[in-house]
């Protein structure tokens, strides 16, 4: 069986970091992607991220990962795109079909970041062809430059949807509206503000009725919710439009640390079942570590700061690094990753993952 | 609080902020206009400052705090703000109107001379506006900042374009 030092299971932003941490103190590292290109998301974030100098703010997403691409490149870490990991079994034997071949390797460790999926809304008439995810709206939009309609409804008011609807007015679409099903808007807002400059309404309180269309969306239905969140009758309002995009939420991409028996613990903040892991990102299997998404859904540059953290923590444990050398750069990710995890809309977040590691202990 | 339900400032709340400057510092002419009123971690505007004019500190959740006798009203920070919140106003520019600087990340992009609709922070269109001037150097990394002419008593009201032939329903 082939052998492996450390395996990442996907190379996006969390993935590449822990790759690029863990090479540069001596690690061999694999890292598995089952997409044509590495890079996860990062290469639809066509947006300015936030953050400082040393979150590298003001630079776009597309170019961050294009960053962590050259630096993965000259580090010479093994990249294996079009690489599936189906499974993990005991001894940290992972199952990969690459380029259509199945392979077992035997991995000291293994780095999950997987990323996450995103929810879906059903509602009459959502599975119209029209009704799409923003992750897919992101990817023909800002990845292959294909239009999926020129009229768009958003359903959620996150930063995922108020993002994607200001890209889709870049790309020449027209955004309907945006509603949202709670009293206020969730997403910063400084996104809500350019979208609304550009004409667009956000409708609080009020959720997607129904979809109608012969074959393909013609038309949306909205309406208003009350405080239980009920409908309220005779507050329909309808769109015309050929696309309802679903901007609402994101769960993380965890099956592969069940299959491995990793314990979970459900932390709704961080988007609800989550692999219990330690301050060095390991879980309750020992030598299999998360970050990114997976670890609880954030950003991108969370997922850098956790990916960062995990490829150090573990070149330490393979011996490449010592204590007192990994001690103080961990402390400096800690440090950053207080920074990304603060204010209003960061602290909950922070809390959350002290929650998570504190459980760690108790295992 | 219509920032939180509807996505734009009134005045109230817009007058709060430690990024706007005073009724008399705007008189004097060009100044920016930091329009950022939630503590998110981001401090890109502190440092495209050259001259110290914007305060965040060591907690880069704090609101960005506007030094406005420092500030000259040079605009480096408009398309440095990742949330675009950023605007340069000179309420002194003529007897008759202000400019605005705002950032603009649409195609076409609008050319100097061009006569386009000037929209409020609702979208809504309030007047026409001169383009004066396009910037878009390499360093604003394909953020454009456009400098546009709006009648004096909007240049706290103007905070988008649209071009004239874009919107062929209107």
């Amino acid at each position: 069986m082939k052998e492996a030092e450390l395996v990442i299971v996907g190379a996006g932003p969390a993935g590449l970091s822990a790759a690029i941490e863990a090479a540069k103190a001596g690690v061999k590292v694999m890292i598995c992607d089952e997409n044509q290109r590495a890079g996860g998301q990062l290469f639809k974030q066509i947006h300015k991220f936030f953050g400082s100098r040393a979150h590298q703010a003001g630079t776009r997403g597309i170019d961050i990962g294009q960053n962590l691409l050259n630096e993965v490149e000259k580090i010479g870490v093994d990249v294996k795109l079009d690489a599936v990991v189906w499974g993990i079994f005991s001894d940290r034997r992972v199952g990969i079909v690459h380029e259509g071949k199945n392979t077992l390797v035997k991995a000291k460790k293994i780095l999950l970041a997987t990323g996450a999926a995103e929810n879906v809304l059903a509602f009459p008439g959502w599975t119209l062809a029209g009704v799409m995810g923003a992750g897919a709206i992101q990817t023909m939009v800002n990845v292959h430059r294909v239009l999926p309609g020129k009229n768009v409804l958003m359903i959620g008011s996150g930063n995922v949807g108020l993002i994607v609807s200001y890209q889709l007015m870049q790309a020449g679409a027209k955004v309907a509206a945006i509603v949202e099903a709670m009293p206020r808007i969730g997403g910063y807002a400084v996104h809500a503000s350019k979208v609304r400059r550009a004409g667009v309404p956000i409708l609080t309180s009020t959720t997607i009725k129904e979809a109608k269309g012969k074959e393909k969306v013609e038309k949306a239905v909205i309406i208003k919710l009350d405080d239980k969140f009920k409908q309220v009758a005779g507050s329909e309002k309808e769109f015309d439009v050929d696309v309802i995009c679903l901007a609402v939420g994101l769960s993380p991409l965890a099956e592969l640390a069940w299959m491995a028996g990793c314990k979970f613990t459900d932390v709704p903040e961080l988007g609800g079942l989550l692999a219990i892991h330690n301050e060095d990102m390991e879980t309750t299997v020992p030598g299999i570590y998360v970050a990114g998404d997976i670890a609880g859904i954030e950003e991108a540059s969370t997922a850098i700061e956790e990916g960062r953290l995990a490829g150090i923590a573990i070149a330490e444990s393979l011996g490449y690094i010592n204590a007192a050398a990994a001690k103080e750069q961990k402390q400096q990710i800690y440090k950053r990753s207080d920074q990304l995890r603060d204010g209003p809309f960061g602290i909950g977040r922070r809390k959350a993952k002290e929650v998570l590691i504190s459980r760690s202990l108790k295992q | 609080m219509t920032l939180i339900k509807d996505g734009f400032f009134d005045a109230d709340e817009l007058k709060i902020l430690p990024g706007v400057p005073s009724e008399e510092r705007l008189k004097k002419g060009p100044v920016v206009v930091i329009e950022c009123a939630q503590q998110i971690p981001c401090n890109p505007c502190e440092e495209a400052c050259l001259k110290g004019a914007i305060e965040i500190g060591e907690s880069i959740v704090n609101l960005p705090k506007l030094n406005a006798d420092m500030c000259s009203g040079c605009g480096l920070c408009v398309a440095a703000c990742p949330g675009q919140a950023i605007f340069v106003v000179d309420m002194a520019y003529s007897q008759t109107e202000a400019t605005v600087q705002l950032p603009y990340e649409f195609l076409p992009c609008p050319k100097e001379g061009e006569v386009v609709a000037g929209l409020n922070r609702a979208g809504e269109k309030v007047c026409d506006a001169k383009v004066l001037k396009v910037l878009a150097p390499k360093k604003f990394d394909r953020t454009a900042v456009i400098k546009i002419a709006v009648p004096k008593n909007l240049g706290m009201i103007v905070r988008n374009i649209q071009l004239k032939n874009s919107d062929k329903e209107d």
